[in-house]
Formats: C-alpha cells, structure tokens, sequence
C-alpha cells in the first residue's frame, strides 16, 4: 500500500524509551515497519516497551546516557541507524528565586547535554546513514514562559538551538535536524511534580482541544520526520500543543 | 521548627502583603494568593525544612497552622 509515512526498512534509535513519548514513539515506529533500537536506564520498563513493539529484530539497550562511557558503549554496540529520536528527558517546576547549581546541572545534563553528546558520538562513529534524521523532543516550554519552567524551560530552548546547528552543519550529508516541542502531554513527566488533580483537570480545560496531548499524538509527529515524507524538511520546529499558543 | 519562623518564611514568598498572617490566616484567601505564590511557598518548604509537600495533602489545609503542621509531620 502507498505510503510516504512509511519507516520499513529503516533503523531507528528512540532514548528514553521506557515511558512516555520515548515508549510511544519507539511502538508506533515499529508499527510503521521500522527496526528500534530502544534505550533508557530501567530495565523492567524497558523490558516491557520492548514486548509492545511489533515486528522481530528490535534491540534494547540499557544506558544512562548522563555517563560519557555508557555513551559510547551504546554507540558502538548498535548497527548503522537511519532515525535517532534524542527524546529523553526530565522535567523541573521550581521558581526561580529557588534555582540551585545541582537544579542546573540535574536537568541540563538529561536535556541538554546528553543529547548533544549522542548526536556527538554517533556521527564521529558515522553510525548515522545518509538521508537519516534526527528528531528532538523539545518542549512549548522552549517558546512559553510558565512560572516555575525557567530551567526546563532553558534546557529545552538549548536543545532547540542545537537542533538548528545540526540541520545547517549536516545538511551536506545529508542529514535532517527538527524538533518536536510538545505541550503538556499525559506521560509520567507531568504527574511527578506540583501539581492536583484538580490543578491539572482545570489546566486542560485553557486548552482550545480541552485536553493533554496522548503519548502517541507526539509519536505521530516524530514518525513523520523520521520518515522520507519531510524529506525536505530540517531545522523545522513542530509546535503540538492543542491550540495552546493560540491564545 | 518555629511557627514564628515558619510564618515569616510564607510571608516572603509574597510580592506585597498588606495582611498580617497568623497561625489561623487562611492563606488561600489573602490578597496576593496566586499559583505563584503557592509554587513559591512549595519550594520554600524543600529548601528551608528539605520536605516535599505531596501536591494533594497541600491542597486540603486551609490555615498556615495546618500547613505548619503538615510540614512538621513529614519532617
């Protein structure tokens, strides 16, 4: 069947796949036919995205992507990649008169640095095959400017700004750069931090679409630049957050 | 822990604060009260007594006491 959306045949690695949108997307890539290479630091939840995956060949791989070493084992234990999915990430609701060194260097090392780092390492290695794309998830926290985001939402503003460095430096290869910048979404991010039930019910409620986005509302946006359907698409930044800046 | 201290600690998270808060103010009700503030005082509860106020627990105290007693429940 004719589909430009298609992932068959490609390889794709998806960190920070052990929940959320990483699970999601890693699911709904193979879904679309695709090989993943799947990662995270917990190994039963990892466990468990990879029996939700459909189709044989899929690879798992535990590594904390903070640790330079677990970096490069990673890397050089997996075969050449067409898609890499820099997605995991943790989140930070602290008012800034409250912001400390270790906030800093807790939330930029997962969202920022480690990211930056794999980008690095897979490309020194070439295990990132021409035509691939690279996808960040990003945030509207990158865009916004909600009390108590100013590190997150600095981390992610970091990630996007690299992401465009990445579309112009490896356009040549060529190899495609975009971000996806989710607005709150229903993953175990969101309900880690401050917030009720009810903080959240009347949250969604601003929403034009009065609701969060699922998990795989934001895969679906991955899949498409992952695949050669945005193939002309790079240093493109893909807001998806039910209507939110709209208002 | 000081209930004095405790208050003055509130009072701060505040940008101006024309009541003066008592172990019976009902904090939600005083002018100024915002999801800032709320976010602010949360914080100030890590920092200054290293306790994380679970999100539903806060919501049902009403008076800076119950908030004062809460926080020293979990210390």
């Amino acid at each position: 069947m004719y589909n430009p959306f298609s992932l068959l045949g490609k390889t794709i690695l998806v960190t920070g796949a052990s929940s959320g949108i990483g699970r999601a997307t890693a699911i709904e890539c193979s879904r679309m036919g695709a090989r993943c290479v799947i990662t995270g630091r917990n190994m039963q939840r990892l466990q468990q995205t990879c029996h939700a995956l459909e189709g044989n060949g899929h690879i798992l791989i535990i590594a904390d992507l903070s640790k330079q070493g677990e970096i490069d084992t990673l890397v050089d234990s997996i075969p050449n990649i067409d898609g890499l999915v820099n997605n995991a990430g943790i989140g930070l609701n602290k008012p800034i008169s409250y912001i400390k060194q270790e906030d800093l260097e807790n939330v930029f090392q997962v969202n920022t640095f480690a990211p930056i780092l794999l980008t690095k390492a897979l490309l020194r290695k070439k295990k990132i095959n021409k035509n691939g794309s690279i996808v960040f998830t990003s945030s509207i926290s990158a865009f916004e400017s909600n009390f108590g985001r100013a590190v997150y939402g600095a981390s992610k503003s970091a990630i996007m700004a690299y992401m465009h460095y990445c579309a112009r430096e490896l356009a040549g290869k060529p190899i495609r750069a975009n971000a996806v910048h989710p607005a709150m979404t229903e993953t175990p991010l969101i309900y880690s931090g401050t917030l009720t039930e009810e903080d959240r019910q009347r949250d969604m409620m601003q929403y034009p679409l009065k609701r969060y986005a699922k998990p795989e509302e934001i895969a679906y946006a991955i899949i498409y630049l992952l695949s050669d359907a945005s193939s002309w698409t790079t240093g493109t930044s893909l807001i998806i957050d039910g209507g939110l800046s709209l208002l | 822990m000081d209930i004095q201290n405790f208050i003055q600690n509130f009072a701060e998270q505040f940008d101006e604060l024309n009541t003066e808060l008592t172990p019976e103010t009902r904090f939600r009700e005083v002018e100024g009260w915002t999801s800032l503030v709320a976010l602010l005082v949360i914080t100030m509860i890590d920092d200054e007594y290293g306790v994380v106020l679970p999100p539903e627990e806060m919501r049902k105290t009403q008076t800076i006491q119950e908030l004062f007693d809460l926080t020293q429940s979990k210390l």
